[in-house]
């Protein structure tokens, strides 16, 4: 029987089996930030154990940060202790360190693919669940906690038992306005906020081929939100495009080697995968979401579920009343305040011009507060060569600093109390944006056009 | 970490599903950089008003309901993978959550800590909200050796990793494991494909 891509980079990184179902895996790159690591590092200090491979380490501070003024000290004394904590144990145990003002500094998510760090058949963690994103590279990446950041600290391995497979195929060709946020949101919606749990997914098919790589990105990134403990997608020439030059990656006959063991990795032909499932891009349209899990989403034309099949009518009213929205109601003409535009799932060079694009010559509606977070220091510098942040503050948006910012609040960017968000982040918990503040995911052009509407409309009346 | 073998407690029901990592433990409580006191903050927006009075209605706060057992609607421990959130349950009391279906990677992190998840039918956990809901003083018995959880004269038995078994029960954790095996990944280090 053929081999499935995730069982061909796992079971290359299985060092032993410890019983019928744990495997000792090994973990090529291991990303850190400042929230999930310290009691990490105090871990392997009350134990006395040396830090294994720190040459497989990079840290970078992004989801506690500041996205003004980065220049001069944080403000906010915990977020400064937590960051400060980062920068000592990075000079103590000697890991590379990407901290404030450092041209590589920003996200994980974004500055490990961007530095060629991520690569195909690399197994990749990161205390953090977004580390999915990584798959978009045919790699295995997932998110791990804090106990097992020790871990692979202490040893460059995990104790993990291997999922389930799962595979999602898009064909066909997407419709116009659609992007790959709303690929994601639209599978999401069809499988749930847990249709993904316990499995691995692979995604495959025409519509996912097409994609950039950025969009890949967003897609992986976002394979969480159903559950799954990530997903990945099987390296083609797009990818190996993206890869060839960047800081990290191999280069010249070294990249060509590992170009040639990277075309092995595909699902073969007749591999199984424990589940499947088809969709078709003609039936993908704009999408938003309504509710508080990112299951929870529409199609930006489309009503309001009268109930959900996957929710208890308690859970699904509790979760309504939260956001102020009725069942069966339509959320066309609902007036926003807040657009957020940022986050490893979209705060890339290619979302920045989407919104750039649409927005180039017009105006945001007098009443929208519209935040542009670049995903890193090199998107930035990138944007501003391109001119974006011209067009931008032109049309009254406010370009910020790269973090992580207002997909979490763990900064200032936070979205009032009962205030309307419409975010290009991921998640759309109760509070994620702020205590009481009410998140609607969408895709960047979806924001864009928000933003200059002022309130929710069916994009595709409004494209160019 | 602190062996888990039985617990015998009353039970606190929490009857919402897809109970998210950051309505366990919101992201602005994650700034500390040591493992304790993440208990005060557990289901901090349910559990206060914005001006940090308790909100009478949730299930914390009335005295009726105690114990060191949660039980939850299904999907519990989803989003973020923050491991605070198994800490903020641990630290508030909490030793066992009960729930139909858990998200991955919460349930990793309440392994690594000494808080069981146990995963039981929907059916059973049906009757068993219902029941604490109702008989506040209901005890719930969970036993790991013989991964059976029972209340009232139901009983239900439920699945747990071999190798995590023999971890909570003697108290070891992962590290000290992979820390042991230094030499054969050492070895595998040598033979790997590494691009
Ligand atoms: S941008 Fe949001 S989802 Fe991504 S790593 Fe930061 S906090 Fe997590």
């Amino acid at each position: 029987m053929g081999k499935t891509l995730f069982d061909k980079v796992w079971d290359a990184h299985v060092v032993k089996q410890i019983d019928g179902g744990t495997d000792v895996l090994y973990i090529d790159r291991h990303l850190i930030h400042e929230v999930t690591s310290p009691q990490a590092f105090s871990e392997l200090e009350t134990r006395n154990l040396p830090l294994f491979r720190k040459e497989k380490m990079v840290a970078t501070p992004d989801h506690n940060i500041p996205t003004k003024d980065q220049h001069l000290p944080i403000k906010d004394a915990l977020s400064k202790h937590q960051v400060d904590r980062l920068l000592e144990n990075c000079a103590k145990f000697d890991v590379e360190l990407y901290g404030l003002g450092h041209p590589f500094q920003g996200i994980v998510h974004v500055i490990g693919p961007e530095l060629g760090i991520t690569l195909p058949g690399r197994t990749m963690v990161c205390g953090d669940s977004h580390t999915s994103t990584h798959g978009a590279f045919g790699a295995i990446a997932f998110g791990i906690g804090t106990s097992q950041v020790a871990q692979v600290m202490a040893s460059q391995c995990l104790l993990q038992s291997k999922p389930k497979t799962m595979r999602i195929t898009v064909d066909g060709e997407l419709n116009k306005g659609v992007l790959a946020k709303d690929i994601i949101l639209h599978i999401i919606a069809e499988l749930t906020a847990a249709g993904g749990t316990g499995y691995f997914i692979e995604y495959g098919g025409s519509a996912i081929r097409s994609l950039s790589m950025e969009a890949r990105m967003t897609i992986c990134n976002m394979s969480i939100e159903m559950g799954a403990r990530g997903g990945m997608i099987a390296p083609d020439q797009t990818t190996f495009n993206y890869i060839e030059g960047r800081e990290f990656a191999p280069k010249s006959e070294a990249f060509e080697q590992a170009v040639a063991y990277w075309k092995t990795l595909y699902s073969d032909a007749d591999a199984i995968f424990d589940k499947e499932y088809h969709f078709d891009a003609a039936d993908i349209e704009p999408m938003i979401t309504y509710g508080t899990n990112p299951g929870m989403g529409i199609k930006i034309k489309g009503n309001i579920p009268e109930k959900l099949v996957a929710s208890s009518q308690d859970s699904y009213r509790k979760s309504l009343d939260y956001m102020g929205f009725l069942p069966g109601e339509s959320l066309l003409g609902k007036e926003i305040n807040h657009v957020f535009i940022g986050s490893c799932t979209n705060s890339r060079i290619e979302d920045l011009r989407i919104v750039a694009d649409y927005v180039k010559g017009k105006k945001k509606a007098a009443h929208v507060q519209a935040m542009i977070v670049p995903g890193s220091k090199q998107v930035e510098k990138q944007a501003i060569a391109e001119g974006l942040d011209i067009v931008l503050k032109e049309a009254g948006f406010e370009l910020r600093e790269p973090g992580c910012s207002a997909c979490l609040g763990m900064n200032d960017d936070k979205v009032p109390a009962g205030a309307y968000c419409v975010s290009t982040s991921n998640r759309n918990f109760e509070g994620r944006q702020g205590p009481g503040s009410r998140t609607l995911l969408a895709s960047p052009l979806v924001a864009a056009v928000t933003a200059v509407q002022g309130k929710i409309v069916d994009i595709t009346e409004f494209l160019n | 970490m602190e062996k888990v073998v039985k617990v015998l407690s009353r039970a606190v029901p929490l009857p919402h599903e897809d109970i998210d990592t950051d309505q366990i433990i919101p992201a602005r409580f994650l700034k500390a950089t040591s493992r304790e006191g993440f208990g005060e903050n557990l289901f901090r927006d349910w559990r206060y008003n914005s001006d940090n009075s308790p909100k009478a209605n949730f299930v914390l706060n009335d005295t009726a309901y105690e114990g060191s057992i949660l039980v939850a609607g299904k999907n519990f421990g989803c989003g973020s993978s923050r491991e605070h959130a198994a800490w903020a349950l641990y630290d508030y009391g909490f030793r066992v959550v009960v729930s139909s279906f858990f998200a991955d990677i919460f349930k990793g992190n309440a392994l690594n800590n000494g808080l069981l998840p146990v995963q039981v039918s929907e059916g059973f956990l049906e009757e068993l909200m219902e029941t604490i809901i109702l008989i506040p003083g209901t005890k719930v018995e969970v036993d790991l050796v013989n991964q059976s959880i029972s209340f009232n004269g139901f009983i239900e038995s439920f699945e747990v990793n071999p190798y995590k078994k023999e971890c909570l029960i003697n108290g070891y954790d992962d590290i000290d494991y992979l820390v042991s095996i230094k030499n054969e990944i050492e070895a595998f280090e040598k033979q790997a494909i590494t691009i």
